[in-house]
Order: C-alpha cells, then structure tokens, then sequence
C-alpha cells in the first residue's frame, strides 16, 4: 500500500511532525517571549536565548534530515553500541564535567556544552528496545526483567551520582514500557501504593498513620475473611503486606529523609506538599542549632504559580506578561517555560498547548501498535514514555504538584541538549515508521 | 487487521489523558478560581509612581508673585522592602547622617505608617543630599525619592491670608473633603492653600511602570494605558495688594490688633493684615513643625487671624449702623436731635459723653461727626420701644434683623477657612440673662457698640462697603481669577450681589455726610486727605480682662472704620488695634495710610511723620501674657474638668450600678452579697 511512496520523505507521518513543528513554534515564541524588552534595538539579536534556539531547531531539522537518509536497521543494529558509549560518556561526566547551576552532569567541549544524560535517554531506549524485542529475550523471566531493569537503572544511577537526581528520575520512564511489554501489574500496583504511602506518612502523623494501616489491615481481614481461614498463605501476605506498610512508613520513610536526601530535595518535597519541613528532617550546623533554608526552591515555585494563576482565562496577551518578562520567575526560559504561556495566553492557552501534548503523546502510541517490528513498537513506546514523564513532572512542577526537579518542558524549554535529544528522538520513530513495512524486528 | 488489542496499550492511553486531566485541573483552580495571583502577580511588577504637579503660584492684583515653587525632593522609605543588601553606609555617607540618626529616622518611619507603606524618612533634601543620593540610588533597595514642589515666599508678609502646606493629617483624612488623600501627602493647612486648594493642587499624575526583579523600572505597564497626566495647579490672582499689605504689615508691628480693606466694588480684599504677623517662609521646609510650635506658644498668637476670628465690641463704629437703622424705622429724621449735656441719664445711671458743648448733637450729621453717646443709646432706644413693633423684644429683633443683613453675627463667607460669625445679641440672649425682664434700658448699649455686640474686624469693613455701595455688598474674598479666568465656577458665590436692605437711598447719603464730617472737623481729622473725601467714624472700645482674678479696665482698643471717595467709594476699610487708645491716635492713622496709600499709590511727605509714628509705637498691652496664660490655663483647666467629669461619672455610674446588683440580690435570694 506504501509502494506508491518510494521517497522517505512520503512515507513520514504527517501529524506527528505537524505537532512537533507546532510544538517547537510554541517554544520558541515562549521563549521570545519571556526575553523581550520593548527598548531592544532589534528583535533579532543574537546574545538572545530565541536566537540561539532557533540555531538549534535548525542543527535538530539537519540531524533529523540525516536520520531520514539513513537506514532504519542502523538504529537497531548499533544500538547495544550506542548505549555503552552513552555510559561512557556518563561517567566520563562524573570526572570531567563542568559545574552548571549546581549540577555536575554538563560535558564541555570548548564553548560548547551538552548533557550526556539527555542524549543517553535515546540510547536507553533504542537498547532496551532491542534487548526486548530480541528473540532471545523471554520477559516472562525473572531474570530478563531484572535485565530490563538494569538498562534503565544503570544510567540513571550514573546520573545520580552526577547530582542531577531530577533527569536521572526521568529513567524511570522506562518501566511503562517495560509494563507494555509485560511487567505483571502487581508492579504498578506496588510503584503506586508505596507513592502514595511515602506521602501519606509525610502528611500525616506518625501514630496516626500506624492506626490508620492497622485499621485498613483489618477491614481487609474482615473481607477476606474466608480466605484467611481456608488458606494460610493468605494469612502470612496479609500479615507480611501490613508489616511491610508500617515498616515503611515508619522507618523506611523517615530515614530516607533525614540520611540519604540532601537538605534541599527534602524541601522541595516539602514545598511541594505545602507544608513547612518537621525539625526531624531539617539539616542540623555544628552548633545543634537548625539551619534555616533559603527555600529557592519555595520562591521558584510561588513565582511560578503568580505567574500562572495571574493568567485568568485568556491571559494577559503576547508579550505582556509582567511577571516572566520582568525575569521574577528563575529558571524561566528553560525549566519554567510553561509560565510564559500560563501568564501571556491563560488557560485557554494551557488547554491548548496540554491537547498538543496529549495529542502527541497518543500519536506516538498509535504509530508505536501500528509497527510490525517489536523493537519499533518498543521504542516507540519509550518515545512516548518519557515525553510523558517529562510533560506531567515539568507541568505539575510548575502548578506546585511535583517537587522542583529540573527536568524541562520537552520541546519548549530553551536549551540545545533538551531540544535536540527530543528531536532526535522523534525523527528515529519516524525514521522507522517510514519502513514499518519492510520491518519485521 | 485489529487482532485482539492489549488492554496494557489502554492503560498507558488512560495514564496519560488522566495525568493531563489533573494538571488541567490544577490549573482551572490556579488561573480561575483563585484571585489571589493576579493581585500578587500586579504587587510584584507593577509600580505605582505619583507625580505631584506644582502646585498653583498665587498672584497680587497687579501681578506681582506671591509665591512660586520650588522643586525639593523627599526620602520615601518602605520598611518591608528595605533589604539586607542595602548598602547602610553609602546611604548614611550620602545622607550626610550617622548610623544612629538612620536608625531612628527608620524607627519613626515604621511607627508612623507601619512597615508596608511608604513613608517620608527625609523631608525635602538638600540639592547635595539629593545627588549623593541618586549617584548610586540602584544600592537602595527600599528607599526613592519624591519629586514635590515646596512654597518660597518672596515677602515675608501675608503669611496667614496664604496659608501654608503640610503632609495631611490622619484627622483629616477621615473627612470627606480629604478623601482622595493618602498618608504623605501635601496639602493645603489654611488660609488661601487651604480654601483652594482643589484649584491649587492641580491634578496628581499616577503612572504605572514594570519593575524587574532587581527592583529596576523597565517599561511603561500596558504601553500607559492606565496612566494619569498630572496636570500643573491653576494659578490664583488676588485683589490683594502685596504692596499695601507688607506695608501695613510692618506699621503694625508693634500692635495687636487687625485692619482690613476692601474694594466696595467688587469685595475684593485689598489688605487684610492681623497683627502681630510672621514671616511665611518660616512654616515651610524641614523647620516647619519646629517654627510652627514657636509660633504656636507665642503669646501674641501670630497664628491666630484676628481679621476673621477675633470678637470686638464695635464701639462707636456701630453709631452710623444705628443711625441708619433708626432712620429706616422711622423713629428718627436727618434733623432729629438730642441734647446732650455730657451725658445720658435717661435711664438713671449716667452714660458718659465725651462732648457737652451745647448743640453737638443737634442732628444726626452732628452726632456722628461727634460721636455723641447720648444720641445713639437714645435712639437705640427709640428703635426697641418703637410703636410698630408693639413691644421691646419685637423691636430688639427688628434691630438684630437689621444686624444680621448687615453681615453681623453670621460669617460672611470670605473664601479663607476658620472664620467666625461675631455676637449680635437677640431677645432670647437678654431672656437668659435677666430672666425675661428687661427693657430698653437694659441694653441700650448695642447701640453705640458696647455690651453684648461683638464683630470681627471682616464685618465692620464689609459694613462699610454696605455704607459706601449704598445697601449692598460682595462677598469679601481674595481671588480675583483662576487661572486667569475671573469667572471660573468656583468664583460664583463672590460674583453675587447682595442686596441686604431696603434702606433708602437718602438714609445712606445722609449718613455718608456725617462720616465725611468725621474727618473735616470732627473726631477723625487726622484722617483727613487733600482732594479726596473720606468718610470715616472713629472707635475707642472699652474693655476689662481678668487679672489675678481681679477684673481690671484695660487701656480702650482702638477702632477706626472709613470709606473714600465718598461719591465712588474704591476702598472700605476697618482697624482695630487692641488696646492702644483713642480711635483717632492709632486705629486713625493706619486707615488712612492705607486709603492714601491705595488712591493715590504713595504717602506725601507731610504725612511721614505717621508712618514714623506708628512704626516706633509699642501698642502691646503689657498685661498680654498673664492674660493670655490665664487663657491658657483656664484651657487647660477646663479640659480636665471635663476629663475628670467624666470619669466622676463612669464611677457613679459603677456605684450605681453596684447598689441595685446589690438590692436585686437581696430581694432575690434574702442575703446581704460578701
């Protein structure tokens, strides 16, 4: 059916590159926005982040031109390759890499910079894709799934020890995929309860929560009732799930935050949440006393959250938001991006911009189960899974629902490492969706 | 081709449209349902600048400045935003101030207005402090300046009349007419500043600007759509003569008393000098407050204006008022006559007349050339026992009618705040005083102005402009235009004629006569002038003061009303001196100065020697201080009993109260309370 479009170029999906370009319009124009100053001499200048990001939409189309041109079984071959020279990279970056805004995950060559767990998230993907999809690989194995797992995980420990936790989360994306593949549901299940679980014993009082698990053990019992006095089994993962839940939320949670976090994630935590941080988990100077927080993070997302809220329904206008064209929201042309359009186009803006993203994000699903290779469908799905993790982390951050990590909007943010990686990886799905005909693996 | 699909493919789909539903959520509540933002979102990067225009110079009749402005800048502190990066040092360096003085002046910035608002730390800088501190205003954080204009006084004369300008009161800000004001704000304190000062204060401009971050304005907020002109304060031209007034002014130096002119024409205030006067350049600047005080303990009470507030018995000024009023009722004709042989005795105890040559008041012209007493109380009582009023307290009320449209005992609307109204007595006055019964005899006074009858110095030239305009007057005022426009809105109540009487024409002329005898030959020859005919009565008021409790008789005050030309009166003028003597010694004098001084535009030489005169006089009653301290004791006295009145009465009130708890207890429960 496809004969007719010998061209790649054809046989390239129209939609999703109407959404990406409208997308990156959008960034642009955000980020334009968010730097204007009506005494500028000219619009074009290129000291502006508007200027440089339009350079790298162009060096993002000519690496997309050239990933058109090459063949699509190149990305599956090499990609055992690629993700172990994106490790490479990584660590190199725990030794060589440059010190940006309190991070240490930034590679430097000259005047040029980039993160490597960026680009490494491409190759990530394009392994596990093949791992999965590789005939070998029976995922119904324990031991393929701790496999899977590692090739998420290993980058993303690499990036933690690189204090970047925010973009080392995003690896975490990968087990929806995984789930596509065939993680048991029991996986979500648990990922979700023990999330909820950390919150509630964040929120809610020590002893309280105790009777709280105590009382839903019971009223569980009081169900299962039958069961427990036909089955032991069911006795002892009763009773083995209520002990897990209190030891968690009891010990686990609250050494996790006063040891192994650092001050400043457990404030943004905190800020997140609302809430002032217990003196428990507030870090302590040498003299006993508490160490008062700057609470940036506190500030960053009150800014951003004026910003947005003082949009109203249609917004204040193109270029006349107060609050991000007077530079009060921090970080606001890259992780903060979404306050521009917040501020200058309202809800009616977010509305549209969220149908962008969802629309997309669905596109992608669709072309992902319309491949007849699994290694395309699985990346595909990879595709799609971390534009999603970035989209509900970057927006939910922003309207103060997610701690501060500094994981930026995917497409809007200025920055040449975000924007070309999301590129990159979008232009490979289409790249291989052009030849879902001829591919079988 | 859909072979069975993956409920897993779904799941991820729900995810992800569930995710995005919440954050749409989210944000419904932030940008819709929460308005807080956008007033945070406008606190934060709009900036609110007001420009004050200049206020409004004001002018004398014949265009001379009477005060213009002069651009000063004030140090406006906001506590809350005063950060700790502020450089305190550069500040203190620039300012010319020590640690300690900044730390008290910020001390009282934040008592006065709290620590959100902006309040004055520094009134009016030097041009020095100034541009030390804009040099490195961006090290500031928290402090700016503010643009004001402040009153210079090329004269030191008419201080009251002008008034002066302060930053209002929290008490008046409470008023309605003080609404549009905010705390710092200037604003016109009294005289002329404060009765036009809507005219004056012109149009305060507000301009919105964007601010950054670092506190840096960087444009106007939506292109200045919102913002406001300020439009510059109109000017005010005067009637008043700067020259005169300064002249009169320092002729009065040595006195306390009043003398105002007006033009009969038009009411228009020529001079209105209350004496001792100040120097107005002392009420502005950083000084103000402190000369203020000064001033304000002075015994002399150089701030109280005497030509609108003070109370004077008339005197014999009165007797052309009463003569008219006699003549009008018709209980008296130009030829009627009384003799007089020094006294009055009609009603048994003698009232004195300083004349008692035979014929002195053989008719009305002669009596008040001579200002017989005898004459007037007598034809004071004819006017109360007049038949047609049927008895005394009629014709009592006729006379105080009279009075009244003669624009006694009310004010008369001059366009200067605080003016008050005078005393004319009425029936019901003499009712509480006698218990009802009294007759003609009683108070037979009024009528050459002694007794209950007290005018302000406003009045009795205005009365004189009645005389001379043969039964009308204008609104005395100040201002002849705004603006340049005389007939500006606001100049309507002065532009009305009134027409007060409906005494002939013949009553007035007749009159006018016997004040013209006044000066060729009888009590007020010194007023006299060649070529020109003034008309002019002659006043010396007796009074009493309390001292040490002993009711003394002072040294007479001295008054003198007159109007010139006769046949087309340009000038009414009425002097008060307190207690200086004669009429004619000193009130005299200074009236015709000013006459002299406003028709022909200079003294003749041969008249030097009254200037000299008065200028080296020393008219102030020695017993003023112990009067004016017993006034202020009295004062002082008086709010403590009130004070101590009302809380006598809270106790009494608890005593009370406790003795029927106390009966009710024991009607109720048949036992005493512990």
């Amino acid at each position: 059916m496809a004969k007719e479009n010998t061209s790649v170029f054809g046989r390239i999906d129209g939609l999703t590159l109407l959404l990406y370009f409208l997308l990156v319009l959008i960034g642009l124009l955000s980020v334009f926005s968010v730097e204007y100053r009506s005494t500028d001499p000219s619009i074009f200048m290129m000291s502006k982040s508007f200027m440089k990001q339009t350079i790298f939409l162009g060096i993002a189309l000519f690496v997309g031109i050239v990933i058109f041109f090459t063949d699509s079984k190149f990305f599956s071959s090499f990609a055992y390759l690629f993700y172990a020279i994106g490790l490479f990279l990584l660590v190199i970056t725990i030794f060589a890499g440059k010190d940006v805004k309190g991070s240490h995950s930034w590679l430097g060559v000259g005047s040029f910079a980039f993160q490597p767990g960026e680009v490494s998230k491409i190759f990530t993907a394009l392994a596990l894709s093949k791992f999965l999809s590789s005939p070998e690989t029976n995922f119904k194995t324990l031991k393929h799934r701790f496999i899977g797992a590692a090739f998420a995980l290993l980058p993303c420990a690499i990036i933690i020890l690189q204090d970047e936790t925010g973009l080392a989360l995003v690896y975490f994306a990968f087990f929806l995929v995984m789930y596509r593949e065939g993680l048991p549901n029991i996986v979500l299940i648990i990922a979700f309860s023990l999330i909820v679980l950390t919150l509630a014993s964040l929120l809610i009082d020590k002893s309280i929560l105790l009777y709280i698990i105590l009382g839903v053990t019971l009223f569980a019992a009081y169900f299962m009732r039958r069961a427990l006095k036909r089955d032991w089994v069911v006795r002892i993962i009763l009773a083995g799930v209520c002990a897990v839940c209190i030891l968690f939320s009891q010990v686990a949670v609250p050494f996790v935050f006063k040891h192994v976090m650092k001050g400043y994630q457990v404030d943004r935590i905190y800020s997140m949440l609302g809430r002032e941080v217990p003196e428990d988990y507030q870090s302590k100077t040498a003299d006993g006393t508490l160490k008062k927080s700057a609470n940036s993070s506190d500030y960053n997302v009150t800014q951003s959250k004026i910003a947005i809220g003082s949009g109203g329904l249609f917004g204040k206008g193109f270029l006349n938001g107060t609050s991000t064209k007077n530079d009060f929201v921090p970080e606001q042309n890259t992780d903060f991006i979404f306050c521009a359009v917040g501020e200058q186009f309202g809800f009616l803006g977010s509305l549209i911009l969220i149908g962008l993203y969802v629309s997309l994000m669905l596109r992608i699903l669709h072309l992902a189960e319309r491949q007849r290779s699994a290694f395309s469908r699985i990346y595909g799905y990879c595709v799609a899974s971390i534009l999603f993790f970035h989209f509900a982390i970057n927006l939910s951050m922003t309207i103060g629902l997610a701690p501060v990590i500094g994981i930026t909007l995917p497409l809007l943010s200025y920055g040449g490492s975000s924007l070309l990686s999301f590129s990159i990886f979008i232009f490979i799905l289409l790249r291989l969706d052009a030849d879902r005909q001829a591919m079988i693996r | 081709m859909s072979v069975a699909v993956n409920p897993r493919q779904l799941i991820v789909k729900l995810i992800f449209i569930s995710t995005a539903v919440v954050i749409l959520m989210r944000l419904l509540f932030l940008q819709l349902f929460e308005d807080k933002y956008k007033v945070m979102a406008d606190d934060i990067a709009i900036y609110k600048k007001v420009v004050y225009p200049p206020r409004g110079t004001i002018l004398d009749r014949k265009g001379k400045t009477m005060l213009y402005n002069r651009l000063a800048f004030d140090l406006i502190v906001t506590p809350n935003k005063v950060g700790k990066n502020l450089d305190t040092a550069e500040l203190c360096t620039a300012l010319g101030i020590d640690i300690g003085q900044f730390n008290k002046l910020l001390q009282k910035a934040i008592i006065k207005n709290g620590y959100r608002r902006p309040g004055t730390f520094i009134e009016q800088l030097s041009d020095e402090q100034t541009a030390r501190f804009k040099e490195n205003m961006y090290l500031f954080d928290g402090f700016e300046l503010l643009e004001r204009s402040i009153r210079e006084y090329p004269n030191p004369s008419a201080g009251l009349l002008l008034g002066y300008v302060g930053e209002v009161s929290p008490a008046m800000l409470k008023r309605d007419r003080y609404a549009s004001y905010t705390q710092g704000d200037y604003v016109g304190m009294s005289g002329l500043e404060n009765g036009y000062e809507e005219v004056l204060r012109g149009t305060r401009g507000v301009y919105y600007y964007e601010r950054d971050n670092y506190n840096r304005l960087t444009e106007s907020y939506k292109k200045g759509q919102m913002d406001t002109q300020a439009v510059a304060g109109k000017a005010l031209q005067l009637y008043l003569d700067a020259e005169i007034q300064e002249y009169v002014e320092k002729l009065m130096k040595n006195m306390v008393g009043s003398a105002v002119a007006i033009d009969p024409k038009t009411g228009g205030i020529i001079c209105m000098v209350s004496a001792p006067s100040y120097d107005p350049n002392l009420l502005r600047g950083r000084e103000r407050s402190k000369n203020y005080a000064a001033l304000n303990n002075d015994y002399k009470k150089p701030l109280f204006n005497r030509a609108t507030q003070a109370y004077y018995p008339p005197g014999s000024t009165m007797k052309p008022m009463t003569a008219l009023i006699a003549l009008d009722v018709g209980v008296i004709t130009p030829s009627y006559g009384y003799p007089c042989g020094g006294g009055y005795y009609a009603c048994g105890k003698r009232i004195g007349c300083t004349h008692s040559g035979g014929g002195h008041a053989a008719n009305l012209r002669l009596a008040i050339a001579n200002s017989c007493n005898s004459y007037f109380v007598h034809i004071m009582r004819l006017i109360e026992d007049a038949k047609k009023f049927g008895n005394v307290k009629k014709g009592l009320q006729a006379w105080h009618d009279y009075c009244w449209n003669f624009g006694f005992g009310h004010p008369t609307g001059i366009d200067i705040p605080y003016e008050n109204g005078g005393i004319v007595p009425d029936s019901t006055r003499y009712n509480r005083m006698y218990g009802g019964s009294w007759n003609s005899c009683t108070n037979l006074f009024v009528g050459m102005g002694q007794g209950e009858i007290s005018l302000t110095p406003v009045q009795m030239a205005n009365a004189m402009c009645i005389i001379a305009n043969h039964g009308y007057y204008y609104t005395p005022h100040f201002v002849k235009s705004i603006g340049g426009n005389p007939r500006d809105s606001i100049l309507a109540p002065y532009l009305k004629r009134h027409k007060v009487t409906s005494i002939s024409d013949s009553s007035f002329a007749v009159v006018a006569l016997g004040m013209q005898d006044v000066v060729t030959h009888g009590t007020g020859k010194v007023a006299q002038l060649p070529n020109i005919n003034i008309c002019a009565k002659t006043g010396t008021v007796e009074n009493k003061a309390a001292i040490d409790g002993v009711a003394v008789k002072m040294q007479n005050h001295s008054a003198f009303v007159a109007f010139a030309p006769r046949e087309n009166p340009t000038i009414a003028v009425a002097v008060m001196i307190e207690n200086a003597g004669y009429g004619a010694t000193w009130a005299g004098p200074i009236a015709s100065l000013i006459i002299e001084k406003y028709l022909t535009d200079s003294i003749s030489s041969k008249r030097k020697y009254l200037e000299t005169k008065l200028m080296n006089a020393n008219l102030i009653n020695p017993y003023l201080p112990k009067i004016e301290a017993a006034q202020r004791y009295k004062d002082s006295l008086r709010y403590e009993t009130r004070i101590a009145n009302k809380r006598q009465e809270e106790r009494d009130q608890y005593v009370r109260d406790s003795i029927i708890i106390r009966r009710y207890f024991e009607n109720m429960y048949g036992k005493k309370l512990p």
